[in-house]
């Protein structure tokens, strides 16, 4: 029954996960509920922030949606076909569905940037020129210029290293782009290159984009729609502002909102309301500024 | 007047490469004179994008790099001096950001024991180190743990706690929480804080993240090797700009006074926390509402 719905659902719909479970180590000591009835549409286009505390099980649902990990029970459907069927395309599927893992900088290999991102296309058995053009497109949509082309991939910038590897994953041209913190450990200017190519990429390529990420300011800024996980479940989905005006519960599970929905709720208590909390600089700059513009009358 | 806990004086390094031959390919200047200090018990920050020499800055302090030119005095001790070499790497001890390269045993105990035991000191000296630096840390539930079961925040710890059972006057800590989820970072700056105050341990932490360094004493800011800002939490953070041109960032309610700022709203500069941000609005709305009454 529900098979069928999902099917009939519209193509726009990319990927829907119908009470996906997973455990491993089943049967031993060490045996663990990863994700427990998991329910998902995600629509082709979206831009999602995918958030939760170490464990939460957002790594083991990224695996899941490009078929490197299969759920335990459920399933999963990519425009309308079940991933798990045995006659299935898996190959295309990871394709399709691209997973730039966290320091993907560490799988990194070959001694030039073009031969690097050349792999993917040249290893899907594509022929000299079409692998190619792919490869040039995607060095340019990853934002990487002329003058690195043959240059060692491991005397580049941090920031630089994993804009070639996100280049690798473009080149074989995914229509959903999933990035596991693709901002660990890098500067707060290489953070944010990284997430402004990011939306570039959302824009201009007409790519599904899912960010893991643990930085509120940085989902609440990029992203359109939020998911939290919490102990393998699916603690709240929601926009940003829906998420963050819940920050008491968010706090429950160890995370937090950002700081502007904090002074949104200070102010309140000052008796200074705000038409609704803040969730960025720009928003929390636009709020006050009419507050203060309408004091002044 | 606090005493000296550690100096640099015009510390210049310079990564040399070579070719095959041995003769000088190119020469980078890692540090160009930087001089600063750290006075017994205080907690400075460093702060500074990647490549800014920070990190050779505290392998310098750690005498694991040596000045090119320039002196590094570490307690009194001239790092160039090697045969102090162990007195100053035990009173000025490391840590670094991964975790998982830090610990080397398989229980939690053992791995806080080594540094001791290396040195030689009594057994039960070792035992009692161990008891103090794990209940520092807040680590003793776990003491016979496997460290690898841990979370990230939690080996940062253990790491730590190995650190605390040397007795050094100084931690040096290199990015600690910059492989760490939220959780982690708040536990780690939680100890390290505890330490300074409770212990009276000197902490000189470097970083890029900018809310750790809210609580600081001092604030150094390093960029294209030199030290371009000094001064107190608020001093630093007053001027957003010259931070932004650094690559660095600002707390959101700073920034937020700051663009607010430039749209004519009166608030002052170096507004560091939500509560100060409530204070200065409020403060701001009040007269202005006072003047048209």
């Amino acid at each position: 029954m529900i098979e069928t719905e999902a099917k009939n659902r519209d193509l726009r719909e990319c990927m829907v996960l119908d009470h996906v479970n997973y455990v491993y180590g089943a049967g031993t000591a060490y045996e663990k509920h990863a994700l427990q009835d998991i329910n998902l549409v995600l629509q082709s286009g979206e831009f999602i922030g995918l958030i939760g505390h170490t464990g939460s099980g957002k790594s083991t649902l990224v695996q899941h949606l490009n078929g490197l990990v299969a759920p335990t029970s459920g399933h999963i459907y990519y425009k309308g076909n079940d991933i798990g069927a045995a006659d299935y395309n898996k190959k295309e599927l990871r394709s399709k569905v691209g997973l730039v893992f966290q320091y993907p900088e560490h799988q990194l290999f070959e001694t030039t940037v073009v031969k690097d991102v050349a792999f993917g296309p040249k290893n899907m058995g594509l022929s000299g020129l079409e692998a190619d053009m792919r490869t040039f497109a995607a060095l340019k949509e990853a934002g990487i210029g002329e003058e690195l082309y043959d240059a060692s991939p491991f005397e580049l910038s941090g920031g630089q290293k994993r804009r070639v590897a996100i280049a690798g994953v473009l080149a074989m041209q995914p229509d959903i782009l999933i990035l596991d913190e693709p901002t660990a450990g890098l500067d707060p200017r290489g953070r944010d290159e990284i997430l402004d190519r990011i939306a570039q990429i959302h824009r201009e390529g007409n790519r599904t984009i899912i960010l893991v990420s643990h930085s509120m300011e940085d989902v609440a800024r990029y992203a359109s729609r939020l998911i939290v996980m919490n102990g393998g479940r699916i603690f709240a989905d929601g926009t940003p502002k829906e998420i963050f005006d819940a920050y008491q519960e968010l706090e429950g599970i160890g995370l937090a909102a950002p700081q502007v929905t904090y002074l949104s709720e200070a102010l309140k208590s000052a008796g200074i309301s705000l038409p609704q909390n803040a969730t960025t600089i720009e928003e929390a700059k636009e709020l006050l500024l009419a507050d203060w513009k309408g004091g002044r009358r | 007047m606090k005493k000296s806990m550690l100096s640099t004086n015009k510390l210049i390094f310079e990564y040399i490469r070579r070719d095959e031959e041995g003769n000088v390919e190119s020469i980078a200047r890692a540090l160009d004179e930087v001089s600063l200090e750290v006075k017994r018990g205080e907690f400075v920050a460093i702060l500074g994008h990647n490549g800014s020499g920070k990190s050779t800055v505290a392998k310098h302090i750690n005498a694991l790099l040596s000045p090119t030119e320039g002196t590094v005095i570490v307690n009194g001790m001239d790092t160039k001096d090697e045969e102090h070499l162990w007195d100053i790497r035990r009173s000025a001890g490391m840590v670094f950001q991964n975790p998982d390269n830090q610990i080397i045993a398989t229980v939690v105990e053992e791995d806080v024991a080594f540094g001791p035991e290396n040195i030689g000191v009594p057994t039960e000296e070792i035992w009692r180190r161990v008891e103090e630096s794990l209940t520092a840390v807040g680590m003793t539930a776990y003491r016979s743990h496997s460290p690898n079961k841990l979370s990230g925040g939690q080996k940062q710890r253990v790491a730590i706690a190995g650190i605390m059972a040397m007795r050094p006057e100084c931690i040096i800590l290199d990015e600690p929480t910059a492989m760490l989820d939220p959780v982690g970072r708040k536990e780690v700056m939680r100890t390290v804080h505890e330490l300074n105050k409770n212990e009276g341990v000197t902490i000189l932490l470097i970083t890029h993240y900018m809310d750790e360094v809210i609580d600081a004493d001092r604030v150094i800011v390093m960029d294209g090797g030199k030290v371009v800002m000094q001064g107190t939490p608020k001093e630093i953070f007053s001027q957003v700009e010259r931070l932004k041109e650094y690559r660095l960032d600002v707390p959101q309610v700073t920034e937020l006074a700051y663009e607010l700022k430039k749209e004519g709203v009166p608030l002052p500069d170096g507004i560091l926390t939500v509560q100060e941000f409530k204070t200065a609005y409020c403060a701001a709305k009040a007269k202005l509402e006072g003047a048209f009454v």
